[in-house]
């Protein structure tokens, strides 16, 4: 079974996942952690660490909760009407829904990349990358924001195509583009982690062969937690992944494996796990 | 089960269509006609205006109203219709666009339908209701307002002059026209924010925005043109409103003067039109109806720079 397994191939193709420059930095613990819309349930009793400075992958079929988990880790989940949570997510040794946190806060420390690039419309594409540190009041002087632009455009390789442009509006980038420059935009805050939910999903090939280089050289420096449909990605991109799974469309969803990336893929421990990333499911 | 080979094919020619062509024909007809109607409506109107307005013009002054040549009468009403729309504008847009943020961005699902609702019911009040309102409660209500403005703020023009004992001045015809155009605006304003877009306003909570924050992010900048056109919309319904004014507004019509307080102020060319008309004849009809030409182009005016401002791309402005 382990034998008929393509995407393993995809992983020697591509460059070698580099070693964390350093892997201190606040681990992610999620505890007991269950999220609900309203009455329904939709992701149940979830138990995760997420190591820093490194990626991890969030896998399963559509509607097993993956999504809304990675959407609590930042408290975007709440923002939807009718939205609540029990259990905890604690970055370092500070529980995130303790009701001392300021939320903005927490997400300003953990950033976030969405399934459709979403620049600011009105904004240049400086002032897009400046929005973050600007909502979080830091003033910077003109040669301060210049640099932070071009390290953060750097970061998400978009520096190169950008750095004649600035002043014109992000909306008029391409889809990869625009993605890049919301990952720029992210990183501009210098957060601990950057969530991604799906940020290939409406990219084309190329754009998304270059995002996902992007995502493992921003390992490097950043926690990154990717939700991915795409299996070959999570391979290429992620150190561990989790596998989570529901029972039917108006079942919960939950953890069903988490592990190191190969042996997910490769040794699955369940046997929901070896027929999903085995292409038979889902 | 249904033999598909059997069916009979979809023919070729047109003259196998004659049912088809003719249903196409009619509704194509129909639309047209109606399309064209408003045209012709329009310039009917127009022509009417220009033909009957104009021996007005070179009219002796003693045949019109007031005694005063049409380009002595008609500017100090412009000047009221302008001013009074304006007044009441700068009251209902700040109110409009607050009850339209509430509806939309923080009150609960049930309270912003109730909202929706008793905006909705303020825009059904016939307007000879709020002339009444305004005159019997409103303006008796800010007659001590008035007074007190003109004597401890009588140096800023806004509040000069003699205060009105009546309470019937433009401060009080401008809060009933911006209680009248505000449902207008409020609904459209609202429907403009409910279509921004989400995903920047995402994208905003996810970089630490707070709630005002995300809606001054990614809201408001993407509204700006909807906002105008509501605003427009209001402004254009208060330049029209007859009877509200008429009952509400003491006026000298030819005098000109900014003052919120004094009974002396200007009228407006709609409310003036429809005070005279009972008694005018000959060419004192003629003049209104120049007076209404003339209102009929400034609203004109206002809707196409309203549409100008529209159709302005909101995007790469920062």
């Amino acid at each position: 079974m382990t034998q008929t397994i393509l995407p393993t191939i995809h992983r020697e193709t591509t460059t070698p996942i580099p070693a964390p420059i350093s892997s201190d930095g606040p681990k992610i613990a999620i505890t007991n952690f269950s999220a609900y819309y309203g009455s329904f349930l939709a992701i149940s009793n979830v138990n995760v660490t997420i190591e820093p400075k490194q990626v991890t992958a969030f896998i399963g079929p559509s509607g097993c909760g993956k999504t809304t988990l990675l959407r609590s880790i930042n408290r975007l989940h709440e923002v939807t009407p009718g939205a609540r949570t029990e259990g905890s997510v604690r970055l370092g040794a500070t529980d995130l829904y303790d009701p001392r946190v300021d939320v903005a806060a927490v997400r300003a420390r953990i950033g976030m990349v969405f399934q459709r690039p979403n620049p600011f419309p009105t904004m240049s594409i400086r002032d897009n990358v400046l929005a973050g540190p600007r909502l979080q009041g830091r003033r910077l002087s003109r040669s301060e924001a210049d640099d932070l632009v071009e390290s953060s455009l750097r970061a998400a390789g978009l520096w190169e195509d950008a750095k004649d442009r600035l002043r014109a509006a992000g909306a008029g980038l391409s889809g990869g583009q625009q993605q890049r420059l919301c990952i720029a935009r992210a990183v501009a805050n210098s957060p601990d982690v950057i969530l991604m939910d799906e940020p290939c999903s409406s990219l084309d090939p190329i754009s998304t062969a270059t995002i996902e280089a992007m995502i493992v050289d921003l390992a490097r420096n950043y926690t990154v937690i990717i939700v991915t449909h795409n299996m070959q990605q999570a391979l290429r991109v992620s150190r561990r992944t989790a596998f989570f799974s529901t029972d039917g469309a108006s079942r919960p969803g939950r953890l069903v494996e988490y592990g190191d990336t190969m042996q997910v893929f490769n040794a699955p421990r369940e046997e929901a796990t070896a027929r999903y990333v085995g292409g038979h499911f889902g | 089960m249904t033999d598909l080979v059997s069916i009979r094919r979809v023919p070729l020619m047109k003259a196998e269509h004659r049912r088809a062509r003719a249903e196409e024909a009619t509704a194509r007809g129909v639309a047209t006609v109606a399309g064209w109607t408003v045209v012709v409506l329009l310039a009917a109107v127009t022509i009417f205006l220009l033909i009957q307005g104009l021996p007005a013009l070179t009219a002796q002054p003693e045949e019109l109203p007031l005694g005063v040549s049409l380009l002595r009468l008609a500017p100090p009403l412009l000047f009221g219709s302008l001013w009074s729309g304006l007044l009441s504008l700068g009251l209902a847009a700040p109110v409009a666009i607050g009850v339209a943020l509430f509806t939309t961005q923080y009150a609960p699902k049930p309270l912003a339908r109730l909202l929706g609702t008793i905006t909705d019911l303020l825009a059904a009040v016939p307007s000879v209701v709020y002339g009444l309102w305004g005159l019997t409660v409103l303006a008796p209500l800010t007659a001590p307002l008035g007074a007190w403005l003109a004597t401890h703020l009588g140096w800023f023009p806004l509040f000069a002059g003699e205060a009105s004992a009546t309470g019937r001045t433009m401060l009080a015809a401008s809060v009933v026209l911006a209680i009248m155009i505000m449902p207008i605006m409020t609904s459209v304003v609202r429907e403009v924010f409910t279509q921004a877009p989400t995903e920047p306003v995402e994208a905003a909570l996810g970089l630490g925005a707070t709630k005002w924050e995300s809606i001054r992010m990614a809201v408001l900048p993407v509204s700006r043109s909807g906002i105008v056109a509501g605003a427009m919309l209001g402004l254009g319904r208060a330049l029209g409103e007859t009877m509200a004014v008429a009952m509400v507004l003491s006026a000298s019509p030819l005098h000109v003067t900014g003052s919120l307080v004094t009974s002396s102020g200007p009228g407006t060319i709609a409310a003036f039109i429809a005070q005279t008309f009972p008694e005018a004849h000959g060419l004192e009809l003629n003049a209104l109806i120049a007076l209404g030409l003339s209102l009929f182009a400034v609203t004109f005016l206002v809707n196409a720079v309203a549409r100008r401002i529209v159709s302005r791309p909101s995007k790469g402005i920062s």
